[in-house]
C-alpha cells in the first residue's frame, strides 16, 4: 500500500507508539539482536573501517560524475537488450511501470522488497489499474495482508510478533484447514512459501529494486536471503528494476566493496545468501529468464540534493544500521516517522522528499547521541544533516513559537554575558527546587511531552560557567581555556 | 513504453546543474573512462589470501558456516555415487534435473543407474536440481553460477534441494579474482543474463528476527567439491 504521510503528527505518533505494549515488546526483542550481530561480524573483519572509507570514496566519485555513469549504464543495458526509462518523479515512475504491465496484459505482478517502490506508492497505483501486486519478501507479504507499510527498511515487519502473524495467516489463508498447527515459526514460514510459490509461477511481471547498479556492465545487483527476488525476476515475462539514480557504482569491483559492508551492517552476515547480477533479458539460447528487462531510474528530488549540504545523504546504501542503533527509533519504531523512510536516515531524507513543511518534526526526533554516524558504513554525518534541517526549519519560521522565542531569548542572553550568568543561575535555582529530592523530575511545567515517558535530570549544582570559574580558581580544571 | 526523451534530458540536466558541470569537460570524461578501464580492486580482506590448500579449507569452513552441506570428492567419477547417497539418506526420489553443461553430461552416470536424470529448466515440480558452478569464493563460502542452457537459473531457486558441482581448482580467494576470471571468459564484455552468487540455502528472519532456513529458495544447498586445488 502507499504510505499516507503522517510525519507532521510525529509527536502524536510517538506518544501512541510509546504507549503500545505490543510494539514496545517487539522493539525490545529485535533491537539488541541487530546490534550484536553487526558487532560480531565486524569484529571478524579487520578491514571493515578501511572498506567504509573505500565505499565512501567510491560513492563520492560516482556522485561527482553521476551524469556520465548514468549514460554509460543506459548504454550497457541497451547493448544487452534491455530498456532504460528515466523518471523525473514518482508519478512518472508509476506511469512507466503500469504502462509496461498493461502492454503485457499483466494480471499479477510479483514484487521483491523495494523501498523505492514504497516511495512511489506503486502498489495502490497497480491495483487501481486492475493489476494485483504481490509482495513476496516474507516481511513485506505479512504487512501487505495487514494493509500496513514497512516499519524498517530491511526488516519491514519488525513491529509484529509471531502471534499476530499467525492470526493474519488464519484470517487470509482460508483455503487451508482451520485446525492446522502454526505454533512453530517454521510452520508459518512453510505456509507462506506454499502460498507464494503459486503466485511466483503465475506472475506476468516481476518488479524488484536494486541494491547497486553497475555502470560498467549495465547490471542491476539485487540481494536477498529468501531467494524471492530471484523467483520474482526469473519466472515472469518481464523483469522491471525500479532503482533510484544514486544506486550507481562504476565497476563490478566497486560493487563488492559496497556489498562487503552492506550485509555486515544490515544483518551481520558476511554475505547475503543471494547476490544476483541481472544483466538484461533472456538470451537467444536461454531456457529461462524474463523476455523483457526494464530499468526505471528514478530521480524524485535526488539530483537537486547533489548540489547542496544533503549531497552526502546520497551515499546511503539502505543498510538500516542507523535505525538499529538509534535510541529514538528503538523507542518509537518506524511507523511514528510517518512516511516511507524511518530512523535517522529517514529524518534526513523525508523533509527533502515530501517537503520541510510536512517533515519539519523529524529532524527533531534525535538525541544527537551520534551513534548513527558512528555505525553508518558510508560515513554519512547524519547529526550534521539533521542540524541542517533544524536550521532550515528555524529560518523558515516553522518552529513552534514558544521554541522560537525561547531560542531567541537564549541567543540574546548568550550574546550578553552580563545577563546570561544571572539569568541561568536563576533558572538553575528554580529547577533544583522542583527536583530537589530525587535528582530528576517526573513532571515539569511546560515539558509534559518529555516527562510523560522519561524523567528529566535535575541540575545538581550550579551552572557550568559558575562551576568552571570556581574550579579554575581552585586550580582543578584539567585544561585551561584558550587564551 | 519508453520514457520521453525529455525525462532523460531533464534528469541529466538536473544532475549537471547541481554538479555545476556540462557534459563536455574532457577531464571528467577521461577520469570516468580511466576508472572503468582500470576497475581498481579497492580493499581486499586478508582473510582469504592463503595458499591453495588452506584457501580450500577456508571455503569449506565458510560454506558450512553459511549452512550449506558439502562432500569433498577425490574425482568427478565419484559425483553420481555421492548424489545417490545424498538422495537416499534423505528419502528423496532418485531423480534429478540438470542443465546441458558438458561437464555434468560427462559424469559417469552409469555408475549410479538408479538415478533418473532429466535435462532442462525447472517448472517448480522437481525436488532436486543439479548445477555446475563457475567458481567458488573462499572469503565467504560463496558459489558463482551463470544463467544459460548449461545451468538454467530456475534450477538454482525452484527445487527444494540444490546440488552444485564445484571443482576445487575453481575455488578462488575473493570476488575480485572471480570477476577477473569472468572477464577472461567473456572478453567482449557481454556477460550472461544472470550471474548468481549463492551463499547457503534460502532463509528468512522476518518473524521476530529469528533465522529460519527454507524461505522461497532451496531448503538445502549441497556442494559437491571435486578434486584438489591446482
Ligand atoms: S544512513 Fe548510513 S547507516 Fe543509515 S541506512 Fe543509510 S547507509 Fe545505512
Amino acid at each position: 500500500m502507499s504510505v499516507a504521510i503522517t510525519s507532521p503528527e510525529f509527536k502524536q505518533n510517538a506518544t501512541e507508539a510509546l504507549a503500545d505494549p505490543q510494539l514496545q515488546a517487539a522493539l525490545a526483542k529485535a533491537g539488541p539482536g541487530f546490534v550484536g550481530k553487526r558487532r560480531d561480524a565486524i569484529a571478524k573483519l579487520p578491514e571493515f573501517d578501511a572498506l567504509r572509507d573505500s565505499v565512501r570514496d567510491i560513492k563520492n566519485h560516482t556522485l561527482a560524475h553521476l551524469d556520465l555513469y548514468l549514460e554509460r549504464f543506459e548504454e550497457k543495458v541497451r547493448e544487452a537488450g534491455g530498456q532504460v526509462h528515466f523518471a523525473v518523479d514518482a508519478a512518472e515512475a508509476r506511469e512507466i511501470i503500469t504502462g509496461i504491465c498493461q502492454r503485457l496484459d499483466a494480471r499479477t505482478v510479483t514484487k521483491s522488497k523495494s523501498m523505492v517502490s514504497e516511495e512511489i506508492g506503486i502498489n495502490d497505483h497497480l491495483a487501481a489499474a486492475g493489476i494485483t501486486p504481490v509482495e513476496t519478501d516474507l516481511g513485506e507479504y505479512i504487512i501487505q495482508i495487514r494493509g500496513e507499510s514497512p516499519s524498517h527498511i530491511i526488516a519491514p515487519a519488525i513491529h509484529l510478533n509471531k502471534d499476530q502473524v499467525e492470526a493474519d495467516f488464519r484470517r487470509v489463508h482460508t483455503d487451508l484447514p482451520a485446525d492446522r498447527d502454526l505454533v512453530e515459526p517454521t510452520a508459518l514460514l512453510a505456509e507462506a512459501r506454499g502460498e507464494l510459490r503459486q503466485r511466483f509461477l503465475a506472475a506476468d511481471v516481476g518488479l524488484t529494486g536494486a541494491n547497486v547498479l553497475v555502470a560498467e556492465t549495465g547490471a542491476a545487483v539485487i540481494v536477498t536471503n529468501e531467494g524471492n527476488a530471484d523467483l520474482t525476476q526469473t519466472l515472469p515475462k518481464a523483469h522491471i528494476v525500479l532503482a533510484s539514480i544514486e544506486k550507481l557504482v562504476p565497476t563490478l569491483e566497486d560493487a563488492h566493496q559496497l556489498l562487503r559492508v552492506l550485509a555486515r551492517s544490515a544483518s551481520g552476515q558476511d554475505m547475503s545468501v543471494y547476490t544476483t547480477f541481472a544483466c538484461g533479458p533472456r538470451r537467444a539460447l536461454d531456457p529461462d529468464g524474463p523476455g523483457e528487462f526494464h530499468v526505471v531510474l528514478l530521480d524524485n528530488g535526488r539530483s537537486a540534493m547533489l548540489g547542496g549540504t544533503l549531497k552526502e545523504m546520497l551515499r546511503c546504501i539502505r543498510c538500516g544500521a542507523c535505525m538499529n542503533h538509534c535510541p529514538v527509533y528503538q523507542s518509537v519504531g518506524g511507523h511514528a516517522y510517518g512516511w516511507v523512510y524511518p530512523g535517522p536516515m529517514g529524518s534526513v531524507l523525508t523533509p527533502a522528499m515530501i517537503g520541510i513543511d510536512k517533515g519539519a518534526n523529524l529532524p527533531n526526533a534525535s538525541t544527537f547521541c551520534g551513534r548513527c554516524e558512528e555505525v553508518c558504513p558510508v560515513r554519512i554525518p547524519l547529526p550534521k544533516l539533521l542540524r541542517h534541517w533544524r536550521q532550515q526549519e528555524f529560518e523558515r519560521h516553522l518552529t513552534p513559537a514558544p521554541q522560537r522565542y525561547g531560542l531567541k531569548l537564549w541567543a540574546f542572553l548568550a550574546r550578553n554575558g552580563w545577563l546570561y550568568r544571572p539569568a541561568t543561575r536563576l533558572a538553575m535555582r528554580a529547577l533544583s527546587l522542583f527536583g530537589r529530592d530525587k535528582g530528576r523530575f517526573a513532571s515539569m511545567p511546560l515539558a509534559g511531552g518529555w516527562t510523560a515517558t522519561r524523567d528529566f535530570p535535575a541540575p545538581e549544582g550550579d551552572t557550568f560557567q559558575a562551576q568552571w570559574r570556581a574550579r579554575k580558581a581552585a586550580g582543578t580544571t584539567s585544561r585551561s581555556p584558550a587564551p | 513504453m519508453t520514457s520521453t526523451p525529455s525525462s532523460r534530458d531533464t534528469v541529466l540536466a538536473s544532475v549537471r546543474r547541481a554538479l555545476g558541470v556540462t557534459s563536455r569537460e574532457a577531464p571528467r570524461r577521461q577520469e570516468v573512462e580511466a576508472r572503468l578501464a582500470s576497475h581498481p580492486a579497492g580493499v581486499i580482506p586478508a582473510r582469504a589470501q592463503l595458499p591453495p590448500a588452506e584457501r580450500l579449507e577456508l571455503f569449506k569452513a565458510m560454506a558450512l558456516g553459511a549452512a550449506s552441506s558439502l562432500d569433498h570428492l577425490a574425482s568427478a567419477a565419484e559425483v553420481p555415487g555421492a548424489i545417490a547417497a545424498y538422495l537416499s539418506t534423505r528419502d528423496l526420489p532418485l531423480k534429478l534435473l540438470r542443465g546441458a553443461d558438458p561437464r555434468l553430461a560427462a559424469l559417469p552416470w552409469s555408475s549410479a543407474p538408479q538415478i533418473d536424470v532429466w535435462i532442462g529448466p525447472s517448472d517448480g515440480r522437481q525436488p532436486v536440481g543439479l548445477s555446475h558452478a563457475f567458481a567458488g569464493i573462499a572469503e565467504s563460502g560463496t558459489l558463482v553460477l551463470f544463467s544459460g542452457a548449461d545451468n538454467p537459473t530456475t534450477l538454482n531457486f525452484l527445487p527444494d534441494h540444490h546440488l552444485v558441482v564445484l571443482e576445487a581448482k575453481d575455488v578462488v580467494a575473493d570476488y575480485e579474482t572471480a570477476w577477473a576470471r569472468v572477464r577472461a571468459q567473456f572478453p567482449d564484455g557481454q556477460l550472461p543474463r544472470a550471474i548468481n552468487m549463492i551463499t547457503g540455502p534460502s532463509r528468512s528472519a522476518d518473524i521476530e528476527q529469528t533465522l529460519l532456513l527454507g524461505a522461497h529458495g532451496p531448503r538445502s544447498l549441497h556442494v559437491l567439491l571435486v578434486g584438489a586445488p591446482s
